[in-house]
């Protein structure tokens, strides 16, 4: 039974992982973009809704509101005026000026917020739960954020299936030259990937800060999770990258259940195990 | 008849490598203009400079009075030139119908719509569900003209479409962009094989090394007069 409840445990910490790795994913499958500054940018979200909450005494839900479009805009923004220009060449400017942007991130919340973790409280969510039968509790919190994640999966993969938006974002990831000559401008293109990418960012940092403390420097450790998550899931495809969250998530709930002190570690193993047994991940996309 | 497209003076370098000496064109409203010349003569340059993939002056391309030259090809595209470029370039994860929806992008009104473009490519229809990858070259060369009426064009960029195509194939491609043009669209056609491009144009342009070597209605120059100016001897 104690199995049992480690992986319902695991399988909905994966949804916050995957929650964490959508927008890497999506970036990345759009623009062949590698956003070293992810985890900051989902730190900078919890940090967004920590003040709006210190500032106004709004409910933390207000941050939903608020903190999602303010990101979305700071993405479109961001992409336009910076990350546009590192793209097209070398993979490195893209790399080093997101680095970069990376320390800005933890320095800018270092000074305006200092090194002290910050939480949002979430009235009760946080610590609610239902019980399900033998013993076994399952969280209120995690189960929104499984949901969350699913709902969002789920919405991401109409959007490229479906629309025309998904279209232009899939013809430009795969002819950048022949998308402009249909008429698909691909900075303004790129600029809503970022903007899409950095609103589910928003959402992320948002039950993150809900579910545990955030300090500004933990940005690097949740990039590695998202990192990990789309590595065990495959490129290029969202239902996989959900599946890469909930493996991850998974592997370090029984490694936090061996010893406490292996959680991290498992997960590490088993990102480095689909590395060397399936390096195009577990779920690579299916039609290409 | 107005004029849809003049360039004049038309210059374009690849960095240090000047592969376009001031052409001179014109393409009349409705009119098929074919460019013919030996590899290197700067046809695809031509072409590339026209739909915005090549930086050049602003007056140096005029589209409908407008001066386009070295807008994003976006830009251009929303101006209504469309493009079928050399060797396809089909999209290869976007199934048939989705490259076709794709060339829709812009939503420019006019008479092309899935419905009607599967019809003049009745192959397309069978195919509409898979990926550019399994289809024939034919096909997808049908695909990419398609996807280019899509976007319902003034004018029409033909690069080469016979490339790596059988003889029967190429003739059936262009009696269907025959057919089209007879309805009033504009096209540039640059085409290998001259005869065929003598027959699809109202006008023919020769380019040899960067600049226009000859030019005229097409059914008035000879034989001679072409092979002088294609090969510059």
């Amino acid at each position: 039974m104690i199995w049992l409840d480690t992986l319902i445990q695991g399988v909905l910490l994966g949804g916050l992982y995957a929650l964490f790795a959508l927008g890497l994913s999506l970036a990345f499958g759009v623009m062949r973009l590698v956003n070293i500054a992810h985890g900051d940018l989902i730190v900078l979200a919890s940090f967004g809704g920590v003040a709006l909450v210190l500032a106004t005494g709004w409910s933390a839900y207000a941050a939903f509101l608020v903190v999602v479009p303010a990101m979305a805009a700071l993405g479109y923004v961001l992409q336009r005026s910076v990350l546009n220009r590192t793209l097209g060449g070398d993979v490195l400017p893209p790399l080093l000026v997101t680095f970069g942007l990376s320390i800005i991130v933890q320095n800018g919340l270092l000074e305006l917020f200092s090194a002290d973790p910050r939480a949002l409280g979430a009235e009760g969510l946080e610590t609610a739960s239902i019980r399900i039968g033998g013993g076994i509790a399952v969280g209120w919190l995690p189960l929104t954020v499984f949901a969350t994640a699913a709902l969002l999966t789920l919405g991401l993969e109409l959007l490229f299936g479906r629309t025309r938006l998904g279209r232009a974002f899939r013809a430009t990831s795969d002819d950048l030259v022949t998308a402009e000559l249909m008429g698909i401008g691909h900075r303004h293109v790129y600029a809503v990937a970022t903007a899409l990418s950095l609103a589910i960012v928003a959402v992320a940092g948002i039950f993150l800060a809900m579910r545990t403390t955030v300090a500004p420097s933990d940005g690097p450790g949740y990039l590695l999770y998202a990192f990990e998550t789309v590595i065990i899931g495959g490129m290029g495809s969202f239902r996989g990258t959900f599946g890469g969250g909930v493996i991850l998530g998974v592997a370090q709930a029984v490694g936090f259940r061996l010893d406490p002190g292996w959680g991290i570690l498992v997960g590490h193993l088993v990102c480095l195990a689909v590395l060397l047994v399936r390096p195009q991940g577990l779920f690579p996309r299916t039609r290409d | 008849m107005s004029t849809l497209l003049a360039t004049s003076g038309l210059t374009a370098s690849y960095g240090d490598f000047q592969a376009l000496f001031g052409i001179d064109l014109s393409v009349e409203a409705g009119e098929v203009v074919a460019i013919i010349g030996a590899n290197g003569a700067g046809k695809s340059t031509f072409l590339k400079a026209v739909c915005g993939l090549l930086p050049v002056a602003p007056r140096q391309v005029v589209l409908d009075g407008e001066a386009v030259g070295g807008l994003p090809a976006h830009r251009i595209a929303a101006r209504g030139v469309a493009m079928v470029p050399e060797g396809r370039r089909l999209f290869p994860s976007l199934t048939v119908e989705e490259n076709l929806l794709v060339g829709a992008h812009l939503g420019r009104p006019g008479p092309f719509a899935i419905d009607r473009v599967l019809d003049l490519f009745p192959p397309l229809a069978e195919k509409r569900r898979a990926f550019p990858r399994t289809l024939s070259g034919g096909e997808q060369q049908m695909a990419a003209i398609a996807r280019a009426l899509m976007a319902n064009p003034r004018l029409l960029i033909c690069d080469e479409l016979s490339l790596g195509l059988a003889p029967v194939i190429v003739r059936s491609l262009y009696a269907i962009l025959a057919e089209v043009a007879r309805e009033g669209l504009s096209a540039i056609i640059v085409e290998q094989d001259v005869s065929l491009a003598q027959t699809m144009s109202s006008t023919l342009y020769c380019f040899q090394e960067g600049r226009v070597s000859l030019h005229g209605p097409s059914s008035s120059l000879t034989r001679a007069q072409i092979s002088r100016a294609y090969f510059g001897v």
